[in-house]
């Protein structure tokens, strides 16, 4: 799968790394769509299942979006991994896998990443009327209270 | 002359109901936001977040040994397989390998786990579509699970038993004599279950042709486990991406065809017999040995030896209150839970806590296909629906 | 019930007391309230085995109005809490609260900012169970003291 990767998506991607039996790819917020959409429809790819969506706050000001995606036909993983600034928006990929809906609420609730072209971002997990966002790592495990 | 209802009524807007969070049948605090026209379901939106506990922040709070007993309390009716799913990440990370006694007392327990949790799930869907005797018969059965697990290792639901390099102790051999015997006749008590179930005309009314999903809907929402198994997809993480030895052994992964409420019961029902054949085959051919990986920097050293040298003590000690670092990296790690896929995203800044602990659930993408399962259903099949999904509401929130 | 103004602190009253504290505590009956794993244990209580139906509790009642006991079983987050008081104001009295559970009683091993650290935070509470999750003999326990309870109160100063 690995060579699949490089040979196929080559100049679209910013790294592919390997590491505990995993791969991995790390892609630009611009390039984010086109791999998406090509990770999913090429026969040599298709990965159709989003496993997971997450973010991770990896503090100095940045984000960190982690796709996980699954081809059931390769029998194969691959992770996607986006850099992003505090306040930059990605483009939502719920258009390609509907799965990732939810995945994405939970991000912006949990962390703050705005996803744009979602269809409903609002917050999913935190109560109404919640300010803030637990996971970033300036907020504290007891609240802000 | 038309009648003034029927006028008033002509044309009428859609009704909005509310569903829980507090109900008899949405199987923990769930709400669903219903839209109906007439009787009829036109959109179901399920809005989450009752049971959310914060525990993945909690996770980067504690040492990677302190997170074991919180992953027990996500998905509450399969504790044993979280443990699993979670204790494999760490343990990809750590690059630690298993004791093969170890690795088969983790196949036959999370078997037994998942008869345990198909049997609460089967007697609480029944119970709400209104058959009330077979929750009593299931729960039967699951109090022996819960005996055989208090045997091993003195709790009924959350264990905890599974650890990083193995398990936490050798299982007594009465437990093995226990589970033998439940095992040989646990077929005949699901041919019980289904001879009150599978041909009863009631039964097939309330969930044939109900809440049907496609098999390519299904794995465009992310949807896995049975539900995703009765549509038709032959995909499960033991047989096609095999974990904890899972490749050793005979089983078949049940399929259904139509995607609705019965086969996705069908399709469970079958696998509690492919579950106990997968537990005999680890039972008969348990290996001997050590059930702890020999890696002194993460396995605590054996209580004796703890109770009695020094060294012994401080080795301990240092691994409780300290913690151990796990090397820098990412992993993860994913097994077959009842639900689905049950993955374990955990990122390591080569400190003795996680960085980030991402849960990936099977309930929260699972119950994102609620709204296409439930488009043009009566409301009264939306109890059969919802229990057909089996959610627990524990990991969902997280 | 105001007798008990015209006619004292007589064996009347106290006989009265003792048969409605009777039927009171025999026949409890609980509102359906599952949170998280604790309501798998309570389940577990109302089966065959353990049978809470012994102890009077024969139905759970899925409407808190028709409820006399509301066992917390589980995590109270603080998106549940509302929920939690509405469903515990629905109720007639005379009622009962039980916390059953750690994540009832105190929080839990949850001290994050979503949970609520222990029920009675939200309204009074008459008997603590411990447990994670406390074992199905655990919470028959709860409903003894619970009856002991009940037998000791009075409806002197109470409207019926």
């Amino acid at each position: 799968m690995k060579e699949e990767l490089t040979t196929h998506l080559g100049d679209r991607l910013a790294a592919v790394t390997e590491a505990c039996g995993e791969l991995t790819i790390t892609v630009l917020p611009e390039q984010l769509l086109a791999v998406a959409r090509q990770l999913r429809d090429q026969e040599a790819f298709a990965f159709t299942f989003l496993a997971d969506l997450t973010g991770v706050d990896c503090a100095a000001g940045a984000f960190e979006a982690v796709y996980h995606l699954l081809s059931m036909k390769h029998r194969s993983r691959v992770r996607i991994k986006v850099r992003i600034d505090r306040g930059t928006e990605l483009p939502s990929v719920a258009g390609i896998w509907p799965a990732a809906n939810w995945y994405e609420r939970e991000a912006y609730d949990l962390l703050g990443i705005t996803f744009a072209g979602h269809p409903d971002l609002k917050r999913i997990l935190t109560p109404d009327g919640f300010s803030g966002h637990p996971l970033r790592k300036e907020y504290p495990l007891r609240g802000e209270k | 002359m038309a009648s003034p209802i029927a006028a008033a009524t002509a044309g009428s807007e859609h009704l909005i109901l509310n569903m829980g969070p507090q109900h008899p049948s949405t199987h923990g605090v769930l709400r669903v936001i219903l839209e109906l026209d007439g009787e009829v379901i036109v959109n179901a939106e399920p809005v989450i977040g009752h049971l959310h506990r914060g525990v993945e922040k909690l996770a980067e709070h504690m040492t990677y040994n302190q997170v074991i007993p919180l992953m027990d309390r996500l998905d509450y009716c399969s504790p044993l397989i979280n443990n699993l799913g979670y204790v494999l990440a760490v343990e990809k990370l750590l690059g630690i390998e298993i004791p093969e006694r170890a690795v088969a007392l983790r196949v036959l327990l999370s078997e037994l786990t998942r008869i345990q949790s198909h049997l609460i799930w089967l007697g609480t869907h029944a119970l709400d579509i209104g058959a009330m005797s077979p929750l009593l018969y299931m729960f039967r059965e699951r109090e022996e699970i819960l005996d055989m697990y208090e045997e091993v290792w003195g709790a009924r639901m959350h264990l905890a038993y599974f650890r990083v390099g193995g398990v936490a102790a050798d299982v007594p051999k009465s437990f093995l004599v226990r589970a033998r015997k439940f095992l040989s006749g646990f077929y005949e008590k699901v041919d019980m279950y289904e001879a009150l179930l599978t041909e009863n005309p009631i039964w097939k009314r309330r969930t044939q042709g109900v809440g049907i999903i496609s098999g390519d809907d299904a794995i465009a929402l992310g949807l896995s486990g049975p539900g995703l198994r009765a549509s038709g997809i032959d995909w499960d993480l033991r047989k096609h991406l095999p974990y904890s030895g899972y490749d050793r052994y005979e089983f078949e992964v049940p399929r259904g065809t139509r995607g609705d409420v019965y086969d996705r019961y069908l399709v469970r029902v079958a696998e509690m017999r492919q579950a106990t054949r997968i537990s005999q085959q680890a039972l008969e051919g348990l290996p001997g040995g050590p059930v702890l990986a020999a890696a002194p920097r993460v396995v605590p050293p054996e209580k004796e030896r703890v109770l009695t040298t020094i060294e012994g003590l401080i080795h301990h000690f240092k691994i409780m209150m300290e913690g151990y670092s796990v090397p820098e990296g990412e992993v993860y790690a994913a097994v077959e839970s009842p639900r689905g896929e049950l993955g374990f995203y955990i990122r390591s800044d080569g400190g003795p806590k996680p960085y980030r602990l991402k849960v990936r659930t099977p309930s929260f993408a699972n119950l994102e296909s609620l709204c296409t399962m439930a488009k043009g259903q009566m409301i009264a099949d939306m109890v059969a629906i919802i229990g057909s999904i089996d959610i627990v509401l524990g990991e969902v929130d997280r | 019930m105001g007798i008990e103004e015209y006619l004292g602190n007589t064996v009347l009253t106290t006989t009265l007391d003792k048969v409605v504290n009777w039927a009171r505590k025999s026949s409890i009956w609980p509102a359906t309230f599952g949170l998280a794993c604790c309501a798998i244990e309570m389940m577990a209580t109302a089966a065959s085995r353990y049978d809470i139906a012994r102890f009077g509790s024969e139905v759970f009642r899925a409407s808190p109005r028709q409820a006399d006991l509301l066992i917390v079983a589980g995590t109270v987050t603080q998106k549940m809490a509302p929920i939690v008081k509405l469903i515990y104001d629905q109720m007639p009295n005379p009622k009962w609260v039980i916390a059953m559970g750690a994540c009832a009683a105190s929080g839990g091993m949850f001290k994050s900012y979503a949970v609520v650290q222990g029920v009675d935070e939200l309204f009074p509470v008459d008997v603590y169970i411990p447990g994670c999750p406390p074992r199905p003999e655990a919470l028959l326990w709860g409903i003894i003291k619970l009856q002991e309870k009940i037998e000791r109160e009075t409806i002197r100063g109470t409207t019926l």
